[in-house]
């Protein structure tokens, strides 16, 4: 029992990133009608952001290390504790969280800038070219990370007070044996917050009403004088501040490095293809039920009937839902088809 | 008119089958070639290059900048340059600080990007196109097995890196293939006893196992020595390299009822695995009225320091630390910290002593020839090198020396004191027959 539920809550933390990075795919397919190969990108940037917030807040002084006696060696310590003492040590402590609030403007303006200065000049365009110019784009945004930040991962801690497990099962009631990292626990419902955001926004305001409307049928929306274009590069810059939010919090989880959206990308076509083409609820649906899963299939006992299947899951049930509902979990007739 | 005729059209053919001769020997890679020279890549100028292929992106590149560090370092040394490091403690020495054999020495880098063919692409281009006479670099056992059968269909010699799998040695041997580092069985042999003597011989292990070839071997070397122990083993599951999100591995093991995990991880790979498994509060549970305990077999300070606080108290086994205070490790550590700021690694460690090996083995050998260089390493005995008196073991081309056991240093005196030595496990202790591990290493191809 123990063991399932560790794997349904690893499986809706997994849920959670892949959710909330299909939810902006999905908004930029459904709304620009764009196939966007950068979106794993835009994670990624939404990462060093969280990198970058923390480098700025370790801006050290180099000291002596006296204890070192073969070579001359230094000690770097940052400014903000120099000056605050403890308070800066807080602060520092605090990276992650701050940077979500340094990443929402840096991410809309990213946003909003690709869509202004290269995706809206591809929009009339095949998918194919779409898929070239987004991919080009992925690589350059990749390239410009490696060429400041490096190749390596860099460790971005969560704060302290959230770094160890909390006794889940205890405080159900259950065995002591089930802890889960707090951390990820904190994932799962910025994602569900986020989420809910997003659906909220689309559903209970006017300008989601214009957007959902535009995404069923663009050339009614626009016959009725209403400037969908416009709302759509908010959207565009909507989809990636989710994406950017998705990898600030993702980082305590793990390290980022410029690569880090590629791995990702993949996952969230599957999902998008998985939950229907255009389909924001099917999205959301399709991310948390792979990610359960591929947690299931990492189970020994799983394993050992069907060695492998933890690397192959997902595609296999990507097959079966495209044989069975070829338009995907949620998708339906006429969103999305020519 | 017909003996013109006749003699026209032979004249034909000839010309020919010369072309299509002159074409497939232009098609075919030079290195199978042999031409005028005795060897591949005979130096003719003032300089001998050599190939430095290590890992600059992927799960392991954290070693692989180290060991190019250290590869620079010695370039440095055996032209003359520096403070000489171990070339002032190494016996017996042949190098006399002007290059080898009076050729000043130069490199070219290669980025393996952790991945045999990427690896191999990498060695081919510095042997056909930069000229490179050796080629050297680890840290994955599978690109290192992978460079070491090229560089033996190459007749070029291969001084292994970081590689720890008991293959590279041992049923991968090669004639040209050389390795300096220990290897998987040596660890478990080396970590048992301290096993047994810290957590006792009623444990239930768990193994977490990189997907490939070193993982595989350190899983079957820590698996045979701790069962010979008594332990018992729950279960052994392979994750893919470079999974980065170990928790659907790590949330099995917490109801296993095994109250040991070995994480048979490395580089980034061990740094968030055992992130990860001490996020999921294994450090802090109890299990058959046990301690839960972590083992990482094969240890470096540069996981360590990756791995921060969670490594405090955990232990391993490794082939080098720089805290280690013989005449040789001395050298070495004040040569690379005024060089860099920080202390080396045990792969810059290694990498270093290769390059420094290779080098005095020309200079023994009085030629470049890899047949006449393998002469001189094969049995070649040496010290002052950081791992006291060892041997290159003519029949597996593996050097036997003391192997190191080590634990995460519960109160560091400074950023990189973070191993703390146990023990020093005996050459005889850990050392086995030449067949006990299979392979041939065949002929020198030269």
């Amino acid at each position: 029992m123990d063991e399932i539920l560790l794997q349904i809550l690893n499986g809706l933390d997994k849920g959670g990133a892949y959710a909330l990075i299909a939810l902006g795919l999905t908004l930029t397919f459904g709304t620009l009608g764009v196939v966007n190969f950068a979106h794993g990108a835009l994670f990624m940037l939404g990462a060093f952001c969280a990198v970058s917030v923390q480098q700025v807040l370790t801006i050290s002084k180099r000291v002596k290390d006296e204890s070192i006696t073969f070579f001359d060696a230094y000690k770097e310590t940052p400014y903000l504790e120099l000056w605050w003492g403890d308070t800066g040590a807080m602060i520092i402590d605090y990276a992650v969280p701050i940077s979500i609030f340094v990443a929402i403007p840096i991410m809309l303006l990213i946003g909003v800038a690709i869509e202004r200065g290269l995706i809206k000049h591809f929009y009339k365009r095949t998918h194919a070219e779409q898929i070239l110019v987004t991919f080009g784009l992925a690589i350059v945004l990749q390239e410009i990370v490696k060429s400041l930040f490096g190749a390596n991962p860099i460790p971005t801690p969560a704060p302290d007070i959230v770094s160890g497990s909390a006794a889940i099962g205890s405080m159900l009631g259950l065995s002591d044996a089930l802890v889960y990292p707090w951390w990820r626990m904190i994932y799962l419902m910025f994602a569900a917050v986020v989420i809910f955001g997003v659906f909220a926004f689309l559903r209970f305001t006017t300008f989601g009403m214009v957007v959902r409307a535009g995404m069923a049928d663009r050339e009614t929306v626009g016959l009725l004088g209403i400037n969908v274009q416009k709302r759509f590069t908010i959207v565009f810059g909507l989809a990636t501040v989710v994406a950017g939010l998705a990898g600030v919090m993702y980082t305590p989880i793990l390290p980022p490095d410029y690569h880090i959206g590629m791995d990702f990308l993949v996952l969230s076509f599957v999902v998008v293809v998985v939950g229907g083409m255009g389909s924001l609820e099917g999205a959301v649906l399709a991310g948390f039920l792979l990610g359960i899963l591929q947690s299931f299939a990492s189970m020994n006992e799983v394993k050992s009937i069907l060695p492998g299947i933890d690397q192959i899951i997902i595609y296999l049930v990507a097959v079966v839902v495209l044989l069975v509902r070829p338009r995907g979990l949620l998708g339906r007739e006429g969103v999305m088809e020519d | 008119m017909s003996d013109d005729s006749k003699f026209s059209t032979l004249s034909r053919r000839g010309f020919l089958k010369a072309s299509m001769a002159a074409a497939a020997a232009g098609a075919a890679p030079t290195f199978f070639i042999n031409n005028a020279n005795a060897y591949v890549n005979a130096p003719t100028g003032g300089t001998v290059t050599l190939g430095f292929n290590v890992p600059q992106t992927g799960a392991y590149a954290d070693e692989g900048a180290d060991e190019l560090r250290a590869y620079k370092l010695a370039v440095k040394h055996l032209n003359g340059e520096g403070d000489g490091g171990m070339m002032n403690t190494m016996k017996p020495l042949s190098l006399k600080g002007n290059g080898v054999l009076g050729k000043k020495v130069a490199y070219v880098t290669g980025d393996t990007q952790t991945k045999s063919d990427a690896a191999r692409a990498s060695a081919k281009r510095m042997i056909e196109k930069d000229g490179a006479l050796m080629i050297t670099g680890g840290s994955s056992s599978g690109v290192a097995i992978a460079v070491q059968g090229l560089c033996q269909d190459a007749g070029v010699i291969f001084m292994a890196g970081l590689t720890h799998s008991n293959d590279t040695t041992g049923k991968d041997r090669r004639k040209h293939g050389f390795r300096h580092f220990f290897n998987t069985e040596m660890s478990g042999a080396a970590l048992a006893p301290i096993l047994e003597k810290e957590f006792g011989k009623d444990r239930t292990a768990y193994h977490l196992t990189a997907d490939y070839t070193w993982g595989w071997s350190q899983e079957g070397s820590i698996k045979k020595y701790t069962e010979a122990l008594g332990w018992q083993t729950k279960a052994a599951v392979r994750t893919p390299l470079g999974a980065g999100d170990f928790s659907q591995y790590i949330t099995p093991v917490l109801n296993s009822g095994a109250d040991v995990l070995v994480l048979n991880h490395y580089g980034k790979d061990m740094v968030n695995s055992l992130t990860q498994a001490v996020q999921f509060g294994l450090r802090d549970k109890q299990v058959n009225g046990k301690d839960f305990q972590i083992v990482v077999p094969l240890f470096s300070r540069l996981m360590a320091q990756g791995a921060g606080e969670n490594i405090k108290g955990i232990y391993g086994s490794t082939n080098w630390n720089w805290s280690l205070t013989d005449e040789g490790s001395k050298a070495f550590v004040k040569s690379f910290g005024a060089e860099y700021g920080f202390p080396p690694s045990q792969a810059a460690h290694t990498c270093y002593v290769q390059t420094l090996l290779y080098a005095n083995a020309c200079e023994m050998a009085g030629t470049f020839n890899p047949c006449g260089v393998i002469e001189a390493l094969e049995g070649f005995k040496f010290e002052g090198m950081g791992n006291g008196p060892t041997e290159y073991r003519a029949e597996d081309h593996q050097c036997f020396k003391d192997v190191l056991v080590v634990r995460g240093n519960q109160n560091p005196t400074s950023q990189f004191d973070l191993l703390e030595v146990v023990n020093v496990t005996p050459r005889s202790a850990v050392e086995y027959a030449p067949d006990m591990l299979g392979g041939q290493l065949g002929s020198c191809n030269a």
